[in-house]
């Protein structure tokens, strides 16, 4: 088992047995809801520790996602920028992003449990369109729900989704963003729990939710740790970025650094900056650190990407920047728009605007925060294809405005 | 130690009353308090007022509906609590609420507020037996009755285990699914009833999708009473007032009261 180094340090560890980490995490779910996380508690720690599960799930990481994604010297844009920038592909798995990773995990554990269908939330649509994929894959039911704002934002993905047997309903309440979706699927999973799987996609929500998929993203963390110490003779990177809305995939990088002295980044939206403007508290299942008015009632986020709008962070991402152990800066909207055509420009990869606001970081403190000369890993976690029509749209059809050349 | 809400409930129980609770959301409309009151002249024997959160997660459309509405009044927990301590309803009154409202403010500072607006007990339903020990001892010491809720999937030992730490009394939710109204009561309600009774000799009440007066009737032919919440909100959504709201509870008075 690669779990249980450590209970509640910064180690990115086992959390305890009431699922905390730190002061943050815990279970505040209806009781309606507590067996099913007991039980998924339970299947998740015995499958984790299963020999032949893990060989099945990097099976099929392997052979239908296509990991290991490969590692990207990105030297146009080191050049560029005077730092080395190296760039995790986890845009190249199937299905566009580093979501995959974490359903094909909840899938296999939906058929060890005995059920058949599939509620997830969706954001931007990676998400709801990985779900849809394993679904397909294994033959599950699948109701994606997704926030009305979002569904026109990302039409394709609703598309997609569709294509891949998949209901999508539209959220018609709150912000009608991802905070909403999460509402209405748990809702749904109230009402069929004995039947359903909720197919969470990011390191929130009850205990186990946070851990478990960090460590089904942490694949992400242990291929790029191999990866980098081949490029860098047997050394570390000095930064690791990754964007942060949820945060699972920045968890996932990180686990594979955390016992390391590479400095750790989690980049979030300027209007979701859940940790800095955010207050301790309890939403979606676990205690964090939230938006929210001085009531506690909850505020809602903005940000140009659709998959970081939630007012919320996942709860070992509160903890470890609670301890010290990783920081959470934020960059503008506007900063992410220029970071997006400029991968593309220079290295001719169009990234995802979640992972642009990574990106949208490293151009801004190269040679500032970022001492000249430092070698940054950046977690590419999905591609562009979906935002091209709406950054399209943002920059009125006009590529180069605003991008500062 | 019994509390205020726990010993009227008994009281009523023991003279053959079955248990009606209705739910209003607070700050609905400028005259919410009139319908708590008109509610308790109706035949209500404790009243649950909801304090509106942003995300009612085990709300179903009407009460969040209600929220919304209420919430864009301008609706706060002070608010609420400032309204209720200027009436006097003569039964006992149940805030209902989530829990990052009582987080957000601190625990004990919460259920000194809850106390001091005059409400005998708390109910919050994101707040399992894993997490709901702290703000238990906090609304205890502010002497406020923590009502726990059992679930039709809660296993016999965790069920034993929330009756026995419940006050107040003992919520049961019919069937698994959100609030709202249903056309028919699910057969688990009765098995909820039953399973607590054996359990407790607190007062069980059952909750989820009980809209009518016949329904309210087939339910206490297991429970000690009913709680009605979608069906009455409705109600005051749909434009009805005081009166209304009046009407609708003294329909299910008559009918538990014939039995």
């Amino acid at each position: 088992m690669t779990m249980g180094e450590t209970i509640g340090g910064a180690g990115m560890g086992r959390p305890g047995d009431d699922g905390r980490f730190g002061d943050f995490g815990g279970r505040f779910m209806p009781e309606a809801l507590v067996p099913a996380c007991l039980e998924l508690e339970a299947a998740f720690g015995q499958a984790w520790g299963d020999a032949g599960f893990r060989a099945e799930l990097d099976a099929l990481l392997r052979d239908y996602a296509g990991r290991p994604s490969p590692l990207t010297e990105a030297r146009n844009l080191s050049e560029r920028l005077g730092v080395r920038v190296l760039l995790k592909r986890d845009e190249l798995n199937h299905t566009g992003s580093h979501k995959i990773n974490n359903v094909l995990g909840q899938a296999l554990l939906t058929r060890r449990m005995g059920k058949r269908r599939l509620v997830a939330e969706t954001g931007a649509g990676q998400h709801g369109v990985a779900t849809a994929t394993a679904a397909a894959l294994f033959g599950f039911d699948c109701i994606v729900y997704m926030g009305e704002v979002d569904v026109e934002r990302q039409a394709l993905n609703v598309f997609r989704m569709n294509l891949l047997g998949a209901e999508v309903r539209p959220v018609a309440s709150g912000s009608r963003t991802l905070k909403d979706a999460i509402n209405e699927a748990l809702r749904d999973w109230v009402s069929s729990v004995e039947t359903t799987h909720y197919c969470l996609g990011s390191v929130m929500g009850p205990h186990p939710y946070p851990w478990m998929v960090r460590e089904l993203q942490r694949v992400i963390g242990d291929e790029a740790r191999a990866q980098t110490a081949a490029l860098l003779d047997g050394g570390i990177p000095d930064v690791v970025v990754a964007c942060v809305g949820g945060g699972s995939n920045a968890a996932g990088i990180f686990a594979g650094f955390v016992d390391t002295d590479a400095r750790l980044v989690g980049v979030q939206p300027e209007g979701g900056a859940a940790i800095g403007r955010g207050l301790p508290g309890v939403v979606h299942g676990s205690k964090s650190l939230l938006l929210q008015d001085e009531h506690g009632q909850v505020k809602e986020a903005h940000s140009v990407s659709a998959g970081l709008d939630y007012p919320g962070v996942g709860p070992e991402h509160a903890h470890l920047a609670v301890a010290g152990r990783a920081e959470y800066p934020t960059v503008a909207d506007g900063a992410v728009l220029e970071a997006f055509q400029l991968l593309s420009r220079t290295e001719g990869i169009i990234p995802a605007l979640e992972p642009a606001h990574a990106l949208a970081w490293v151009m801004r403190e190269a040679g500032r925060g970022i001492p000249s000369g430092s070698t940054v890993l950046v977690n590419l976690c999905g591609r562009g294809d979906k935002d091209a029509v709406e950054v399209m749209r943002l920059l009125k059809g006009d590529p180069g405005a605003g991008a500062g050349g | 130690m019994t509390g205020r809400l726990e010993a009227e409930l008994r009281r009523r129980r023991s003279e053959g009353a079955k248990l009606l609770v209705p739910y209003v959301t607070g700050g609905l409309s400028p005259d919410w308090t009139d319908v708590v009151q008109a509610v308790v002249a109706a035949g209500a024997d404790a009243v649950e007022v909801g304090i509106p959160f942003s995300d009612p997660v085990m709300d179903g459309p009407t009460i969040q509906e209600a929220s919304i509405r209420a919430l864009a009044r301008g609706t706060t927990p002070e608010s609420i609590l400032a309204e209720l301590s200027r009436i006097d309803v003569g039964v006992p009154l149940v805030a209902m609420t989530y829990y990052n409202l009582a987080f957000r403010m601190g625990d004990l500072r919460f259920a000194r507020s809850l106390a001091a607006a005059g409400v005998a007990g708390a109910i919050l339903p994101d707040l399992p037996l894993e997490e709901s020990g702290p703000w238990e001892a906090e609304a205890a010491a502010a002497g406020v009755e923590t009502v726990l809720l059992a679930a039709p999937v809660t296993p016999d030992g965790r069920l034993a285990e929330i009756a026995g730490r419940s006050r107040g009394f003992v919520y049961g939710v019919s069937r698994m699914g959100v609030t709202g109204e249903r056309a028919s009561v699910a057969a688990s309600a009765g098995v909820m009833a039953k399973r607590l009774k054996a359990v407790t000799d607190k007062p069980v009440l059952i909750g989820f999708g009980v809209s009518t007066p016949q329904q309210a009737v087939e339910v206490c032919a297991e429970a000690d009473g009913v709680v009605v919440a979608s069906a009455l909100l409705r109600a005051l959504l749909d434009g009805g007032g005081p009166e209304a709201a009046g009407d609708f509870v003294a329909g299910l008075r008559e009918a538990l009261d014939a039995g």
